[in-house]
């Protein structure tokens, strides 16, 4: 890493479940503008662009960073789009990033988003193919089976799904963005709902999002000069592995646990739950929260629930390592920008910028993100100090 | 064992229902379209642009000043379809063009029907020809016309006049998806009713359905294995969504299952049990529909069902050699 680079700037809109009002291109320009507002500057500051998006077929939106170059102030400028399914949010941060501390940039903004009301993303994830039945049903429908097998593993107690999903949306119920509003939710209320892929319920499932996150990241010298908190980032990775290969193991991937050490080694965490304030993992179902405490590294193998039922990932409770203050996944999922959304909020963290979700002095914090069939992840580790 | 495969290819198409909101800008000029009004926008540097846009393509300010526009204008360029394919405006050979019209200061993109090549040159006069029936659509343009000839049809007045805010955009892609090597072998012995996979010379780990390479040492598979009908069940999800277009009623169990002497599961359905008694370990078997029915398809199981066997031990899923064969 050559030069240091930071957030000096987020911008996210209201996520809904429909914003009817704007156009793809109306709403991915509102969280440009929020971020720039945030970090006073305006569009001729920018050097370049990198832009985040899930599957095209999700909106049917091809090539869709040609059609947002008016909306995002791209004449003359170098405009890059990046892909990595549910992880991109997460890997186009960690591309403007790179592009900044390689000294290639010296200021970039770095936007995703995902308009799900005007798509179809369950079955775009889930298309018949030719020559093969149709049997696959959405992305709970393929995670359902190796959930059930880290429950098995790790004979975690049947409720500790319902813990998550009630805790995420107590967080998001601080977090006027967040898409769920629900502060009155019960563990009754998530074991009532509807079972949608056995043993994943309705309540233990994201939402379908609309809305964009940005962020202004700077190097060093602009950072400093920055009217508020640079979070400065301490380290990025990213991994990716096949899907499908006799042998792989699909509970705790091993590109997600290689990863994480190597985001750690690079930011000086040995400890994660000791050393981190905080964390924003990408949680679309329940149980992913106990299964990546323990892929993280903050829990031993077959004790990531143990700190899911005491309240340690819990704000509310007090826990010494919150997770997901923002409300998560669980609560927003614009997909394409879930990932960004988690890195920005690590960075808001750091900023003391998070407002009624603040984890109090805050000094660093994980964001990640992952994608496909939890194959690729990206991950970065912010701080409010440099080194 | 034969390396040669017949060519598979299938029709195929993909499609979705997708919708747009069209924000504010568009959104009027939608709605001026549908009562027969032409509207641009004022850019930063003051020019008029055709059709009008949300953000100014070079200062990047947001755009908001609406500017009426003739319905009539100039050919800047233009080209000469001779042949119309089926999504094209017109059936008869016509002109794409590139019109500006009075008033803009940018041309916009519409069809001629001019009848014939020869009534085409740049710098013609062109007016809109309006459709019978508008409905907030690029459509409502029934293409453009030279100037002097005359328009009879009637004119219906628009059947609302709310403000457009969303159109439904439904895309369809159709294609022939050709099989490669090791799927088109793998289909024919699946018509015969045969289960083949194949075996990584380097793991020597077997995948079926084969995809002719492994994913974990990055090298071709060649080597055929064939497979019996039992498999065990590495795990499962009960599935209470249904399926588009797809007969199974939910809730229905998708199980991921590994044949005897396979490491790697796929998908399939199991049946003839009640969905509480399914567990990972359990033993199941391939039920094959009637010969007759069988196609290059997996459909050629109808689905797996329980066998009378112990329960596979966890860690040997995956692992079993198969004494069948």
């Amino acid at each position: 890493m050559a030069q240091l680079a930071a957030v000096v700037g987020v911008g996210q809109t209201k996520y809904k479940t429909k914003r009817k009002d704007v156009s793809i291109a109306g709403m991915v320009r509102e969280a440009a503008v929020n971020a720039l507002e945030d970090a006073g500057l305006t569009w001729n500051d920018i050097d370049a662009v990198i832009i985040g998006k899930a599957p095209d077929m999700f909106e049917g939106v091809i090539m869709p960073e040609l059609y947002l170059t008016d909306a995002l102030g791209c004449n003359g400028k170098p405009m890059l789009r990046v892909h990595t399914a549910g992880s991109v949010g997460g890997s186009t941060a960690i591309v403007a990033a790179s592009y900044v501390q390689s000294g290639v940039f010296k200021r970039i903004l770095t936007v995703s988003y995902e308009k799900q009301s005007e798509s179809n993303a369950m079955w775009a994830l889930s298309n018949p193919q030719p020559f093969s039945p149709h049997l696959n049903a959405g992305a709970g429908g393929y995670f359902a089976p190796i959930i059930r097998e880290y429950m098995r593993r790790s004979n975690a107690p049947y409720d500790a799904g319902i813990k998550v999903a009630v805790k995420d949306r107590l967080h998001g119920a601080k977090n006027p963005l967040a898409h769920l509003q629900l502060p009155e939710i019960t563990m009754k209320e998530v074991e009532d709902s509807p079972m949608l892929w056995e043993p994943l319920r309705f309540l233990e499932a994201c939402p379908s999002s609309d809305g964009a996150c940005a962020m202004i990241i700077a190097n060093e010298e602009l950072a400093t000069k920055s009217p508020r908190k640079p979070a400065w980032i301490r380290g990025t990775a990213m991994r990716s592995e096949p899907t499908m290969y006799a042998g792989r193991e699909q509970v705790s991937p091993q590109a997600g646990i290689d990863c994480a050490k190597d985001v750690y080694a690079q930011a000086g965490i040995h400890n994660p739950r000791k050393d981190l304030d905080c964390a924003e993992v990408y949680v679309p179902f329940s149980w992913y929260e106990p299964m990546w405490l323990e892929n993280l590294g903050f829990a031993e193998k077959g004790k990531g629930w143990e700190l899911t039922m005491d309240g340690s990932t819990s704000l509310i409770e007090g826990g010494d390592i919150p997770w997901n203050c923002s409300g998560g996944v669980l609560s927003s999922n614009p997909i394409g920008a879930s990932g960004m959304i988690r890195f920005a909020e690590a960075a808001q963290q750091v900023r003391g910028e998070a407002g009624g979700h603040q984890v109090d002095g805050a000094k660093t914090a994980l964001g990640h993100a992952y994608g496909g069939g939890a194959q690729f992840f990206s991950m970065w580790v912010v701080s409010s100090e440099k080194a | 064992m034969s390396s040669s495969a017949e060519i598979l290819s299938q029709a195929f198409t993909l499609g979705y229902t997708y919708t747009r909101s069209t924000g504010p800008i568009v959104g009027q000029f939608l709605t001026s379209l549908r009562a027969r009004k032409m509207v641009g926008i004022k850019a930063s540097d003051g020019k008029v642009l055709m059709p009008p846009v949300e953000f100014d393509p070079v200062s990047a300010a947001a755009l908001s000043e609406f500017v009426d526009v003739a319905d009539c204008g100039v050919v800047k360029t233009w080209c000469w379809v001779k042949q119309p394919r089926k999504a094209h405006p017109s059936d008869k050979p016509f002109a794409w063009a590139m019109i500006l019209l009075d008033g803009a200061d940018t041309p916009m993109l519409h069809w001629i029907d001019a009848g014939d090549e020869a009534a085409m040159s740049t710098g013609m006069r062109v007016k809109v020809r309006w459709a019978e029936e508008t409905k907030g659509l690029m459509s409502d343009i029934n293409g453009f016309v030279p100037e002097a000839a005359a328009l009879l049809g009637e004119l219906k007045p628009a059947a609302s006049d709310e403000q457009i805010t969303g159109m439904e955009a439904p895309i369809y892609l159709t294609y022939n998806f050709t099989a490669g090597k090791a799927t088109a072998r793998y289909l024919q012995s699946m018509k015969k009713g045969k289960l083949v996979g194949q075996r990584c010379p380097n793991c020597r780990n077997v995948y079926i359905p084969p995809r002719g390479s492994c994913a974990a040492c990055g090298v071709p598979t060649e080597e055929e294995v064939t497979l019996g009908n039992k498999a065990t069940v590495e795990s499962f999800t009960i599935v209470y969504i249904p399926i588009p277009g797809n007969p199974i009623k939910p809730p229905y169990v998708i199980a991921n299952l590994v044949l005897d002497g396979a490491n790697l599961s796929f998908l399939h359905l199991l049946s003839e049990c009640k969905n509480e008694d399914v567990r990972i370990g359990m033993r199941v078997e391939a039920l094959w529909k009637p010969e007759e029915e069988w196609g290059y398809a997996m459909e050629n199981i109808q689905y797996f069902k329980p066998i009378d066997e112990p329960d596979v031990p966890v860690d040997q899923i995956g692992k079993l050699i198969d004494e069948g064969r």
